[in-house]
């Protein structure tokens, strides 16, 4: 007993000096951005030579160099992810995008229950210690946000632009599983879904998504899902607007009507012409260069572009690359495994030989659909378009000096 | 004799074969059967109807959903002031240069999207404002609370007069002027730009 104590206490002595030490690591530096998420150092320099001073030793948790900050862009309401920051097509959990009506709750999961009801043979509630007995369900795919556009000026990051799409692996229970459960009323046409946030936000869900590939997920890349992302359960409705994945979910009540709730009336629908379109649930595919885009710099020579596509309709088929401001367009390699509704990332290789031009990506899906430019959305839908599924080819101009900047379109 | 014993021969050789294919089947089926999840797992509880009630705060256009009580339009001009509008303004109007925390309810000048030419159903009032109103106290509010400001809403959006009551049988029966302009996407992916 007295020798397997030892080694405890030797640690433990150990973690203060780590402690120590990843604490003076980390008051000595302070990051600074440069091109292409590299973080200079500034100030005291934190070691000089590596190889000469023993680090420190493992922790609990894990934590960034010191030299990489990839940050999420806050406003009142919203977070948007660095894409431009990423490398390939999982979002860190703590970098995926958030979208709140009225803050972050904070659930006790011990206290935490899901109420389903409505047109039902039997009404249940399910603890989430419930949720979890049931068959488990992996999957990764993208969530992206239905007002996910912006525009206006150059200086614009892909994280401004649309950085309300993040892609992550959710772990779950199908809806379908629940719902066999409970015996649906198969004259049920909808259901409705309720956060247990400030808001209580409800929409409407067409019931055939629960019987396709609609989950209840309580993990994110493997951990329990974050409390932003809707801690401890939230609904997943792979390639739908995000606001119909609802965080925090803590009702379901099955119908035969839609309720047309503020979510799905006032928001979320958007002039089309001389009418107003509403439910559109399936994000249209799009795609974006997030190399070389603002605020990098690229040299002369061989430049690998790189970029996420996808599609709510299905599987990436097709990412076609500019190099010449829509002149040509070149195929470019598509990262395998190419998931259903998920971020698939591209490249194409382009030799850069200093002169002014734009680059540009689009996709197309297993649907037949191509990408649209603005000036295509505007045709279709009229000059009043609005905020909503707005999924342009999206150009960045790369300028004689290596800048490169965002093309904006103004269509107002 | 030598033929009849060739007849027996492939009469067992297509009942052993028969037996053989059977008892694959059999074994694939029981198979199969393992693999097949039960009628019910029997996890969770069945919810009362005390649950139920609880939580049950939806709001339809039918009017399903709807409680008692009622409200006027000069009592939600008073809960409005109190409640509303520190965060949308003293009429729910747009103000130029002005943001405000909470978008313009009254139809004013200009295309803001507001409760008088946007919002298809006059229950979603009632619902959302239920729900999640006021900003710092959502759900604080009385149902005759929130038929009043629902009435004082619309009486501003010069949809209902100033002498209407709103209540479970009244609130449905209001016609919204934009909610002829609605309609359901249609579009199933392919080649079209919609």
């Amino acid at each position: 007993m007295e020798q397997q104590d030892k080694p405890v206490k030797a640690t433990e002595k150990k973690i203060s000096r780590r402690t120590l030490l990843g604490g003076a690591l980390a008051t000595a530096i302070l990051p600074v951005t440069s091109v292409f998420a590299k973080y200079i150092q500034v100030g005291v320099p934190a070691i000089p030579d590596p190889t000469k001073q023993p680090g420190p030793l493992p922790g609990k948790v894990g934590t960034r160099s010191p030299f990489e900050s990839p940050v999420k862009k806050p406003s009142d309401i919203s977070s948007r992810t660095p894409l431009q920051d990423l490398y390939s097509t999982i979002t860190p959990s703590d970098l995926h995008f958030e979208r709140h009506h009225a803050g972050v709750p904070s659930i006790d999961p011990n206290q935490y229950e899901l109420l389903i009801h409505g047109m039902v043979e039997r009404p249940m509630k399910f603890s989430l210690h419930d949720l979890k007995r049931f068959p488990s369900v992996t999957r990764t795919c993208f969530i992206e946000c239905a007002g996910n556009f912006r525009t206006g000026k150059e200086d614009m990051t892909v994280q401004e632009i649309l950085g309300l799409t993040s892609q992550s692996e959710w772990t779950g229970v199908m809806l379908s599983t629940l719902f066999r459960e409970l015996g649906v009323d198969p004259k049920a046409t909808w259901f409705l879904a309720e956060g247990g946030d400030a808001a209580v936000l409800t929409r409407s869900i067409p019931i055939r998504k629960a019987w396709d590939d609609a989950m209840i997920v309580y993990a994110q890349n493997g951990e329990a899902i974050r409390p932003e992302q809707g801690y401890p359960a939230r609904l997943l409705l792979p390639g739908w607007e995000g606001n119909t994945n609802v965080k925090w979910l803590r009702r379901i009540e099955i119908s035969d009507a839609p309720y047309f709730t503020r979510e799905e009336t006032s928001k979320y629908t958007y002039p089309v012409k001389d009418k107003i379109r509403m439910f559109s649930f399936e994000m249209d595919a799009r795609s974006i260069i997030t190399y070389p885009s603002f605020p990098q710099t690229i040299e002369r020579g061989w430049i690998e572009i790189r970029g996420i596509a996808w599609s709510g309709r299905g599987k990436v088929v097709k990412v076609e690359v500019s190099t010449n401001a829509g002149k040509n367009w070149n195929e470019a390699r598509l990262q395998d495994p190419i998931l259903e509704k998920a971020h698939t990332y591209f490249r194409h290789l382009w030799h850069w030989d200093g002169s002014e031009t734009e680059i540009l990506s689009r996709v197309t899906d297993e649907t037949g659909y191509t990408q649209p430019t603005l000036k295509q959305l505007i045709d279709a839908r009229g000059k009043d378009i609005g905020g909503y599924h707005m999924n342009p080819v999206t150009a960045w101009r790369v300028k004689r000096d290596g800048n490169v900047v965002f093309k904006p379109e103004n269509h107002k | 004799m030598l033929k009849k014993l060739k007849l027996r021969r492939s009469h067992a050789l297509i009942f052993g074969g028969i037996t053989i294919i059977g008892m694959v089947i059999w074994l694939w089926l029981s198979y199969q059967n393992k693999q097949k999840w039960p009628q019910t797992f029997g996890y969770g509880k069945t919810a009362t109807q005390q649950d139920i009630t609880k939580w049950d705060i939806d709001v339809r256009p039918d009017g399903k959903g709807l409680p008692e009580g009622s409200g006027n339009v000069a009592d939600g001009a008073i809960i409005y002031t109190n409640k509303c509008a520190a965060c949308h303004g003293a009429d729910g109007k747009e103000i130029k240069g002005v943001k405000l925390p909470g978008p313009p309810l009254v139809v004013g000048g200009g295309k803001t999207k507001t409760i008088g030419n946007y919002w298809p159903y006059a229950t979603t009032l009632f619902d959302y404002v239920r729900r999640a109103m006021p900003y710092n106290v959502p759900g604080s509010l009385t149902n005759d609370e929130v038929y009043s400001l629902c009435a004082w809403l619309l009486n501003e959006n010069k949809i209902i007069k100033a002498n209407q009551i709103m209540n479970a049988r009244t609130l449905p029966k209001v016609e919204m002027p934009a909610q002829k302009l609605f309609i359901v996407d249609d579009r199933k992916g392919g080649p079209e730009v919609k």
